[in-house]
């Protein structure tokens, strides 16, 4: 698909790459996943705590890499519509409302800094920034966008923004969409378009999910980075036989295994299988699914033992403490590091199982915007959507809040530091980009039957079959509804 | 209602004058008396009957909670059925639910008890001992469930490293292991309730009158039988109020498991799975309904136990 990290453009200048931004993005990724009121903020909390934590961290310790100017901007919502290009013609007037997720102190005055860089360009246009808490968002969205939406709002590619536009929930924005197309990839405007084929959501970044390791530990030990899956079985004995844990593990959230079942299932059975079993056009107890699991089995052995008591930063510990080897993860696992421990961080795509399928998929998440249907000023929010959709307000964005790779094909890759410049690459190298489990297909069977449905499977692997099977029960009486 | 105690009951004139005041009620009398009956007629109404009525009727459709009412469908008992039989977490949630219950009313509530009885007998430092005690009170149940994750955690937790249990390969999964982590959690959750046993206790205990120990004393009682056969039944408001705490404790038990892992993996309750299915993303709000439905039957029967005692005891009286 795309090569959204090889044609770095023109450029203009882009921040520092504090490692800090990651934090916020985990703690989103989290909230995403772990969707519930009542006590939901303070299920937030460790992930705010690690937040505060690695950000303070990196600060104190400076950032490697890029360097350049301090991270001071990042507090500003610095309006420098300074640079060319971009949408809004400048004729459009009148209020916006913008509801808002981005409720962590980096990506709320990213937002704000790209929000300012339209209102320079348009000063007759006031948009008014709706923040709620990402978890109080995301939990409300239904009673949200059924009640008095704002005009745009932050959300997700994937079943639920596909959902969404099929309830009538939000409008379509072809017209957006003539303007920004040339900006993006072909796998991001498949990402962008409702199940009747319209344009329905602008993309604004991802981040891919991969195997890390320490180039230090690989390079003192010897290790290849596998290619293939025998190489890859091979590497995990040897790393056993030298006494490290192969393959960490943390899957208390439920979420994080969610990611190697993907990865899994995309390199066996191909990403179109992999799609289809997310809309529940095949069955859980396909044989193919199956197949996965028992795939699963053979390296089971040489997972980090307890993961379904460990939080995935102490996963990340493991690793950064060189007691594991390698961990599968999305980037954000890197805010677990700082110094020169980031920069021996490294990653490789997931080896290569089916030859046909190669290392052809990937899961990369995308954070984006939506129109809601009860849209009150549309001229103004098709302005600000067509000017988000451009390189230059995702540099915007990306300046204060650093930490994903930008959505845009031509966006400013200068000032990625080595994971971005990486990620971007292995973003665009992928011919097929899946969402994660809990975003490609209805979120709450992921988060909570399918990852029930793992927990029962690292705990007795033999029973695969019944809990499959189970599985499909389950999954029949959600989808047809 | 009139008291049966001879000395207690008005004289005829009184009770006539009574009667009379009530039925000269003035107009804005009658509006006044409305109002503080009808507002909070209307509360519990609107707060407490419409929710669990809807509730009750909710739980016979399918809904996913978007558009009208005209997006509901009847569902039979579908959801009840579904849950019985095609949905993993709800046994172990019932089972989770009455072991939560259990644990309480024999392990945390007699150990608040003994703690406050010991505290009673005015040891030396009692206030401080009473105020350790008392702190996990103090602390909110999330706030609970985090520090003793620290405890628990499985590579970096206190317990696993003073133990000696924290390597790859020896570590006790206190949280992950579904046959364990609910006993992990039921331990802070006793960490808290005992002390709150303790608290109430110990008023009541201060409230005992000290002759009828001394009388027992006098009469030759030790100090198990003073305690058993004088002071405990002589306690018996404070021990209904107790009862009644434990079983509501029990049965709204969310916050440990909810911060601990979301209630999955061995810790499933029944107010997790009603949260899990209604708030979030994508809602079966039929689903949760019925779920909330079993849970309020559940709840009905300590609940229907203790209004069936109260009456009978007051109508002995």
């Amino acid at each position: 698909m795309s090569d959204s990290g090889s044609s770095p453009s023109s450029g203009s200048s882009g921040g520092p790459m504090p490692a800090s931004g990651l934090a916020t993005l985990a703690t989103s990724r989290r909230s995403v996943l772990k969707g519930l009121a009542g006590a939901a903020g303070l299920a937030v909390v460790p992930g705010a705590l690690a937040a505060a934590c690695s950000s303070s961290k990196s600060k104190s310790g400076g950032t490697p890499s890029a360097g350049g100017s301090s991270s001071t901007s990042a507090a500003t919502p610095a309006p420098s519509g300074s640079a060319s290009g971009g949408g809004g013609g400048g004729n459009v007037t009148g209020t916006v409302t913008f509801g808002s997720n981005y409720s962590d102190a980096v990506p709320k005055a990213a937002f704000a800094a790209m929000i300012g860089g339209f209102t320079a360009k348009n000063s007759g246009v006031d948009v008014k920034i709706n923040t709620v808490d990402h978890n109080t968002f995301q939990n409300n969205i239904n009673n949200y966008l059924q009640g008095t939406p704002d005009d745009l709002f932050t959300w997700f590619a994937g079943f639920r923004m596909r959902f969404f536009a099929s309830q009538g929930l939000a409008t379509p924005i072809d017209d957006v969409w003539d303007k920004i197309g040339s900006n993006f990839s072909d796998a991001f405007k498949n990402a962008s378009k409702g199940d009747d084929g319209h344009y329905y959501f602008v993309p604004l970044y991802n981040y891919p999910w991969a195997v890390f390791y320490r180039k230090s530990v690989f390079a003192s030990k010897g290790y290849q980075i596998p290619k293939t899956w025998d190489d890859f079985v091979a590497l995990q004995k040897q790393m056993q036989k030298d006494g490290l844990v192969p393959m960490a593990m943390g899957q208390k959230d439920g979420w994080p295994a969610l990611g190697t079942f993907d990865i899994i299932n995309m390199r066996l059975n191909g990403f179109q299988f992999h799609m289809d079993l997310m809309a529940h056009k095949v069955g859980w107890d396909d044989p193919k699914v199956l197949k996965v699991f028992q795939q699963w089995q053979e390296v089971l052995p040489y997972q980090q033992p307890g993961a379904t008591g460990r939080i995935w930063q102490d996963a990340a510990k493991s690793l950064l403490n060189k007691q594991a080897g390698m961990y599968l993860l999305g980037s954000f696992v890197s805010q677990q590091f700082t110094g020169a421990d980031l920069d021996d961080l490294d990653f490789f795509p997931y080896p290569e199982i089916d030859p046909a399928n190669g290392q052809d998929s990937i899961d990369a998440p995308i954070d984006g915007f939506m129109m809601s249907k009860k849209v009150k000023n549309k001229d103004a929010a098709t302005a600000l959507l067509e000017f988000i959709g451009t390189p230059e307000a995702e540099a915007l964005y990306g300046k204060t809040d650093p930490s994903d790779v930008a959505a845009a094909t031509n966006a400013d890759t200068s000032n990625y530091n080595a994971i971005q410049k990486k990620s971007a690459q292995i973003i665009g190298s992928s011919k097929n980009i899946a969402q994660f489990l809990d975003r490609d297909t209805n979120p709450q069977f992921a988060d909570d039957t399918v990852a029930n449905m793992i927990d029962s499977f690292f705990n007795s692997p033999n029973e695969v079959q019944s809990q499959l099977k189970s599985l499909e029960s389950q999954a029949k009486q959600v989808f047809t509804s | 209602m009139v008291s049966a105690n001879p000395a207690v009951v008005p004289s005829p004139v009184a009770r006539k004058r009574r009667r009379r005041r009530v039925r000269t009620l003035s107009a804005r009398d009658k509006v006044v008396l409305s109002f503080m009956v009808g507002i909070p007629l209307l509360g519990v109404l609107f707060f407490i009957w419409f929710p669990a009525v809807a509730t009750v009727l909710l739980s016979f459709t399918k809904w996913n909670g978007i558009g009208g009412l005209s997006a509901i469908h009847s569902d039979g008992v579908q959801n009840y059925v579904q849950a019985a039989t095609n949905y993993p977490p709800f046994w172990p949630a019932v089972r989770h639910n009455v072991l939560w219950l259990v644990v309480f009313l024999v392990l945390a509530t007699p150990l608040g008890m003994l703690f406050a009885v010991v505290l009673d007998r005015n040891l030396r430092g009692s206030r401080v001992y009473q105020s350790l005690l008392f702190l996990p009170v103090m602390l909110s149940l999330a706030l609970i469930g985090i520090i003793w994750e620290l405890i628990y955690s499985p590579n970096y937790g206190l317990l696993n490293n003073v133990i000696g249990r924290s390597g790859q390969h020896n570590l006790i999964d206190w949280l992950g292991n579904p046959n364990l982590n609910l006993w992990a959690v039921l331990v802070e959750a006793c960490w808290r309730q005992a002390p709150y046993v303790m608290v109430l206790y110990l008023a009541g205990l201060k409230a005992v009158d000290p002759s009828l120990r001394e009388a027992a004393l006098v009469d030759g009682a030790n100090a198990w039988q003073t305690f058993w056969r004088v002071v405990f039944p002589v306690l018996r408001p404070i021990n209904v109020v107790i009862l009644v705490i434990t079983v509501i404790e029990s049965l709204r038990a969310f916050d440990l498991v909810y911060i601990t892992n979301g209630g999955n993996n061995g810790l499933e309750l029944l107010s997790v799975l009603i949260t899990r299915n209604i708030v979030g993303q994508v809602s079966r709000i039929g689903f949760g309904s019925a779920l909330g439905v079993v849970l309020l039957v559940i709840s009905l029967v300590p609940i229907v136990t203790f209004l069936v005692m109260q009456l009978r005891q007051e109508k002995r009286t």
